[in-house]
C-alpha cells in the first residue's frame, strides 16, 4: 500500500470515472435513449413537415419542413439535457450513493465536470442523431456548421447545468419532472420552434422576447439558414448569460452545501 | 508516532437546533481498531459523517495523518474509506464496475489485480458481473465494503457493519477487519452491540447523547463490565461491619439489612466461598442472596448520572 500517495490538484481520474460511469448508463439503454426522440421527431416531420407544412408557404425563403428542423433539435436537446443531468445527480441522492461523492477527494467543480459533461455529451449525440433523421425528410443546408456545433454544445452545457440544479433541488421524482413539464416545454413551444416570432401579432412579439428559448432557437436557426429573428450576437449573449446564471447557482449550491450537506 | 486521527473540539449542531455532538476530543492511534459504542441516536454516525465530509462541523477540527479535513480535504479524504450504515448501492451496476468507479473517484489509477483481490476477499468475485440489485442484502453490504477498500484507504470507517447481518457474514466481517488491521489499516467502527466491541476492538469509546463520555482500553472497560455484585439479605441487621470481613471490602446498606460485595468475574478467585465460610463462622445468617452483572447500560447510567449530578 502506498502511504506516500499525494492527492492531485485536479482529480482528473475522478472526473473521468464519473463521466465514464454516466455514459455507460446511457450506452446500456442507448436504444430507448435515442429511439424515443428519433420517433418523436419523425412524427413531427410527418405532421408538421409533410401534412401541414405542404400547405404552408416558405418562411424567410426556407420551406416550412426545413424551417422547423433547428427548432425541433433544440426542443429535444433542451428537454433531454435537463432530464439527463437532473436524473444523473438525483439518482445517487435518491439511492443514497451520493455519500461516496461527498466523501471522495473531489471538488464540486470536478463533480459538475463529470456529471454535466456526461449529460451534455448525450444531448449532443442526440442532437446530431435528430439532425441526421431530419435530413432523411427534408433537404438540409447548414450555412455555418461550426456555429451550429457551437450553439449545440453551449445549449447542451447550459441546460445540463440547469438540469443539475433541478436534480439537486428536487426532493421527489415528481419535483424532478415539474420544471421540465411546466416551464421548459411551454417556453419551447412558445419560443419560435415552429414559427418565426415575426409572425406573432403586435404585443406578443414583445412578450416573446422575454422568453430565453427564443434566443437559442433563433441563433441556432441562423447557423442553418443565415437569417434570424434576433441578432446573432444577442442570441449568443443571452445563451452565455443563462450559462453564467446556472454556473453561479451551482457554485452557490456547493458553497452552502444546499440539499447536499447538513 | 503521532495519532492518525486527531479530533479536536469537534461539535455539530444541526439546523433544527439539535446538538448531535458535543465538543469531542479524541486521538485514534495508527493501526488500532477503535469501537464507538453507544445507543441509537447517540451521535456515532454524526461523528463519522463529519470526519468523512458528509456533514459540516459546527466547531473544531480533524486531522487525518496531519491533513486538515477542510483545508486539505483532498489528501485527508484520499486516506479514508467509508462504509455507511444504510445500504446504498448503484442497483443497475455490477460489483466490478462500481468498485472500479470508486477507485477512480478517489483519484487512483486503474488496478484490475487489486480490484480482483478485494472482490475475492469479500467472496464477490463470482458475482462480479451480476447486477447489484439481484444480490442479497449481505452481498450488497460486501459490495459497499469493496467500494470503500478499492482505493486502499489507511483509515476505514465501518458504521454499524453488522447491523441486520446474519451470523456468517458477521464472522466474515470480523475476520476481514482483523486482516485489514494486520495490513496496517486503522479501523473505526460503530456498534451498539457490546459483544461486537468486545470481539473486535483495541479501544472503546462510549458515546451517549452526543457526548463522548469514556475512552478506554478494551481490557480495562471489560474489567468494569465484568464486575458483578453479590447481594445478601441478612436475617438480623448489622450495626457495623465486623473487622474480620475487611478483606472483601463489603458495603452495608438498607440500615444494616443488606450486605453488598462487588467481585470480578474475570478473576480466578472471586472470593465468594471464602466470604460465605467466614460469615458462617461469625454466625451471620442470611435469608436470600443474588448476583447481578453490571451491564453497559449500568455504565451509561453511572456515567451519565454522575454528569447530571455534577451539573446540578
Amino acid at each position: 500500500m502506498s502511504a506516500a500517495f499525494v492527492a492531485p490538484r485536479f482529480n482528473a481520474r475522478a472526473v473521468w470515472a464519473i463521466y465514464r460511469f454516466e455514459l455507460a448508463r446511457f450506452l446500456r439503454t442507448v436504444g430507448q435513449s435515442l429511439l424515443t426522440p428519433v420517433i418523436t421527431t419523425s412524427l413531427y416531420f410527418v405532421v408538421f413537415g409533410a401534412a401541414i407544412g405542404s400547405r404552408m408557404g416558405e418562411i424567410d425563403g426556407v420551406s416550412y419542413g426545413a424551417f422547423i428542423v433547428p427548432g425541433l433539435i433544440m426542443l429535444s436537446v433542451l428537454t433531454e439535457s435537463i432530464n439527463n443531468a437532473a436524473f444523473g445527480i438525483y439518482f445517487p441522492r435518491w439511492t443514497g450513493t451520493s455519500y461516496e461523492l461527498l466523501s471522495a477527494p473531489i471538488s464540486p467543480f470536478e463533480i459538475v465536470c463529470g456529471y454535466v459533461g456526461a449529460a451534455a455529451t448525450k444531448s449532443i449525440i442526440l442532437g446530431l442523431v435528430i439532425l441526421a433523421t431530419a435530413s432523411l425528410f427534408v433537404p438540409l443546408h447548414i450555412a455555418h456548421p461550426l456555429w451550429m456545433l457551437g450553439f449545440l454544445v453551449l445549449t447542451a452545457l447550459t441546460f445540463c447545468l440547469f438540469g443539475f440544479i433541478i436534480g439537486i433541488w428536487a426532493q421527489s421524482w415528481e419535483q424532478l419532472q415539474v420544471i421540465p413539464m411546466l416551464v421548459i416545454t411551454p417556453l419551447t413551444f412558445l419560443g419560435g420552434a415552429f414559427y418565426s416570432i415575426n409572425m406573432l401579432p403586435g404585443i406578443w412579439k414583445t412578450v416573446a422576447l422575454f422568453n430565453p428559448i427564443v434566443y437559442l432557437v433563433s441563433g441556432f436557426r441562423w447557423s442553418f439558414y443565415g437569417n434570424a429573428d434576433v441578432a446573432v450576437a444577442v442570441s449568443l449573449a443571452a445563451t452565455f448569460g443563462f450559462f453564467a446564471v446556472c454556473l453561479s447557482v451551482v457554485w452557490w449550491i456547493f458553497r452552502t452545501g444546499y440539499r447536499l450537506k447538513q | 508516532m503521532t495519532a492518525i486521527l486527531q479530533i479536536s473540539n469537534l461539535s455539530k449542531t444541526y439546523a433544527s437546533g439539535l446538538q448531535a455532538l458535543k465538543p469531542v476530543n479524541l486521538d485514534i492511534q495508527r493501526g488500532e481498531i477503535f469501537a464507538l459504542l453507544g445507543p441509537n441516536g447517540a451521535g456515532k454516525t454524526t461523528l463519522i459523517s463529519v470526519i468523512c465530509g458528509l456533514v459540516r462541523a459546527t466547531t473544531g477540527s480533524v486531522l487525518v495523518d496531519g491533513h486538515d479535513i477542510q483545508r486539505d480535504y483532498r489528501s485527508a479524504r484520499s486516506l479514508i474509506g467509508l462504509v455507511p450504515q444504510e445500504l446504498a448501492t448503484e442497483m443497475f451496476e455490477t460489483p466490478l464496475a462500481t468498485a472500479a468507479f470508486s477507485r477512480g473517484l478517489f483519484g487512483r489509477p486503474p488496478d484490475p489485480a487489486l480490484i480482483e483481490r478485494v472482490l475475492r476477499g469479500l467472496t464477490l468475485w463470482d458475482k462480479r458481473k451480476d447486477r447489484i440489485q439481484t444480490l442479497s442484502g449481505g452481498m450488497k453490504r460486501r459490495v459497499m465494503i469493496a467500494k470503500a477498500l478499492a482505493h486502499e484507504p489507511r483509515v476505514l470507517f465501518l458504521d454499524e457493519p453488522t447491523a441486520g447481518v446474519d451470523v456468517e457474514l458477521r464472522r466474515d466481517m470480523w475476520a476481514l477487519v482483523r486482516e485489514l488491521r494486520d495490513a496496517g489499516v486503522t479501523i473505526i467502527l460503530t456498534t451498539h452491540y457490546i459483544e461486537e466491541a468486545e470481539e473486535m476492538a483495541d479501544r472503546i469509546g462510549v458515546i451517549n447523547k452526543g457526548e463522548l463520555i469514556l475512552v478506554e482500553e478494551k481490557s480495562r472497560l471489560m474489567a468494569k463490565l465484568g464486575s458483578k455484585t453479590l447481594t445478601l439479605q441478612l436475617q438480623d441487621p448489622l450495626a457495623l461491619l465486623p473487622p474480620e470481613l475487611a478483606q472483601w471490602q463489603l458495603t452495608l446498606k438498607d440500615s444494616g439489612h443488606v450486605l453488598e460485595y462487588r467481585f470480578d468475574t474475570n478473576a480466578e478467585e472471586n472470593g465468594i466461598p471464602g466470604l460465605l465460610r467466614r460469615l458462617h463462622e461469625l454466625g451471620i445468617g442470611f435469608r436470600d442472596l443474588n448476583t447481578e452483572q453490571s451491564s453497559l447500560e449500568d455504565i451509561f447510567v453511572s456515567l451519565t448520572g454522575k454528569r447530571a449530578e455534577a451539573a446540578a
